[in-house]
């Protein structure tokens, strides 16, 4: 094994990859959320169109898409490693633990939260990815495919946004643990800086959170 | 039986003990009973009474570990009541004392939990995976040849400080018992952080950090997911900051050391 296979097997480097690769997914969760932005706009959904059409047929996107794919990939992968890993560390449990005491909840079931949103994500990617690349949707007066149309409609069922809603609680927790302990295991720990980490993660992960969340509220609601 | 003060009265408790014969045996928990205990005792007094109520009745009393009751050895380990040491924030089992239990309570009592960390007899595990990390790395050369001077090294008096604070670190493996993966790092990012801080310690910073993470991850101990609990419970205070420095240390080793294995 070289030294480089070596060192991103080890558990310090199994840990660099998860926050590189969580840092990465939050950058996506910025572009993404500005970019969905636009379905706010009182237009019958043609500057959401547009966006769509670009983000599906521009090839630096298309190009990127795959390193975001890579991004989710090696995640997931490697969130599966150490979680097998850390149980096997663990062996016989206690047969009474009150961690809750000495941690927060987010903190200790990060793997549960990510599942949560894994399986979102896998609906989520059925449900518009998927439609929006492979299937048919209608064209809207700029000859755009409609999937604004599809959002709005998709919005109008309880389940769906209940799904949604839940999916984004989750999201947030996740982030509360994820941005600032991605800092932590880069080694960016510092006294003059860790505070305004923690502060801009907190805000980070409700702004995130909170805008997602809103788009199917506010189909359900007020469209 | 009770102390020198005449206010403290005697309590009586229910333990709930992790009993287990050998390595290789399935453990259970026994309940006992324990009277007339002063609120003055420590924890590990406690379990003394305990024992000698055993020994009196003809039963095998509880092997727990112990050595200097005073809070420095690192001996003592404990997870009493869902707790790495128990209740109180910075203290050792040793120095945990019965007054901060009431007449009547339950106390569980089990050992560390860990794979790498297997139980030798009740409460009493291995912990020489520890030995064993510090065999790899956790030291520094020193020359043979004429004394030097005490001041010729100059050491900053904050780098020293945190050194120190760092050095404080007792070994006894409460970081491990606590964090939900076993993760041994908050130990190894104490020995680390507070060698590389030092001029001592820079001879060997880069070897150092390799192969006590790589022994680390030898003996089997989990990955760091930066829950905190460690630093929670750890006795003498050793903050995150460590595993931060750990981190740091090992990526900067790993791109720029000579070692291609």
């Amino acid at each position: 094994m070289s030294w480089i296979s070596k060192t991103f097997s080890s558990s310090i480097g199994r840990k660099i990859i998860m926050s590189i690769t969580g840092l990465f997914l939050c950058s996506f969760l910025v572009v993404h959320l500005i970019g969905n932005l636009q379905l706010f706009k009182d237009d019958g959904g043609q500057a959401f169109n547009v966006y769509s059409h670009f983000m599906g047929t521009n090839p630096i996107i298309r190009t990127v898409e795959w390193v975001l794919v890579l991004g989710f990939g090696f995640h997931i992968y490697e969130s599966f490693v150490l979680t097998r890993r850390n149980k096997t560390a663990r062996g016989n449990g206690y047969v009474t633990d009150h961690a809750e005491q000495n941690s927060p909840w987010q903190s200790r079931n990060m793997g549960l939260l990510g599942t949560i949103i894994l399986i979102f994500l896998l609906v989520h990617l059925y449900n518009f990815f998927y439609r929006a690349r492979f299937g048919e949707l209608d064209p809207d007066i700029n000859n755009n495919d409609d999937l604004y149309t599809l959002v709005a409609t998709s919005f109008k069922q309880l389940w769906y946004v209940i799904l949604y809603v839940a999916a984004q609680v989750a999201l947030g927790y996740h982030l509360v643990h994820g941005f600032r302990s991605a800092f932590q295991t880069l080694g960016l720990n510092h006294r003059k800086y860790t505070p305004a980490i923690k502060f801009v993660g907190y805000a980070f992960s409700v702004l995130v959170a909170a805008g997602f969340a809103s788009m199917p509220l506010y189909f359900y609601f007020f469209k | 039986m009770a102390g020198s003060n005449p206010n403290a009265k005697p309590m009586n408790l229910t333990l709930k003990v992790w009993r287990q014969k050998n390595r290789t045996t399935q453990g259970q928990i026994v309940d006992y009973q324990v009277k007339d205990i002063s609120p003055e005792m420590s924890f590990l007094e406690m379990l003394d009474v305990l024992n000698e109520d055993l020994l009196r009745r003809g039963d095998e009393p509880v092997a727990f570990d112990h050595d200097c009751r005073e809070g420095i050895c690192g001996s003592c380990n404990l997870f009493i009541n869902g707790r790495a040491h128990g209740p109180e924030a910075g203290t050792t089992t040793c120095q945990l004392h019965m007054r901060k239990f009431s007449d009547g309570d339950t106390i569980t009592i089990e050992p560390w939990r860990a794979s790498a960390f297997p139980v030798n007899k009740d409460l009493s595990v291995d912990r020489s995976a520890f030995d064993r990390i510090i065999q790899a790395g956790g030291y520094v050369s020193v020359n043979t040849g004429g004394v030097p001077d005490g001041n010729e090294i100059p050491v900053p008096k904050d780098i020293a400080d945190r050194a120190f604070e760092a050095a404080t670190c007792i070994g006894c493996g409460a970081c491990v018992a606590a964090c939900k993966n076993a993760s041994a790092m908050l130990f190894v990012s104490a020995k680390v952080s507070q060698l590389a801080l030092l001029p001592q310690g820079k001879v060997e910073r880069k070897t150092r950090v390799e192969n006590m993470v790589a022994q680390m991850d030898k003996e089997g101990f989990g990955a760091c997911s930066n829950i905190g609990s460690c630093a929670a419970e750890c006795p003498v205070g050793i903050s995150l900051e460590n595993i931060a420095i750990l981190n740091r240390e090992f990526l900067s080793a790993k791109a720029t050391s000579n070692n291609l294995a």
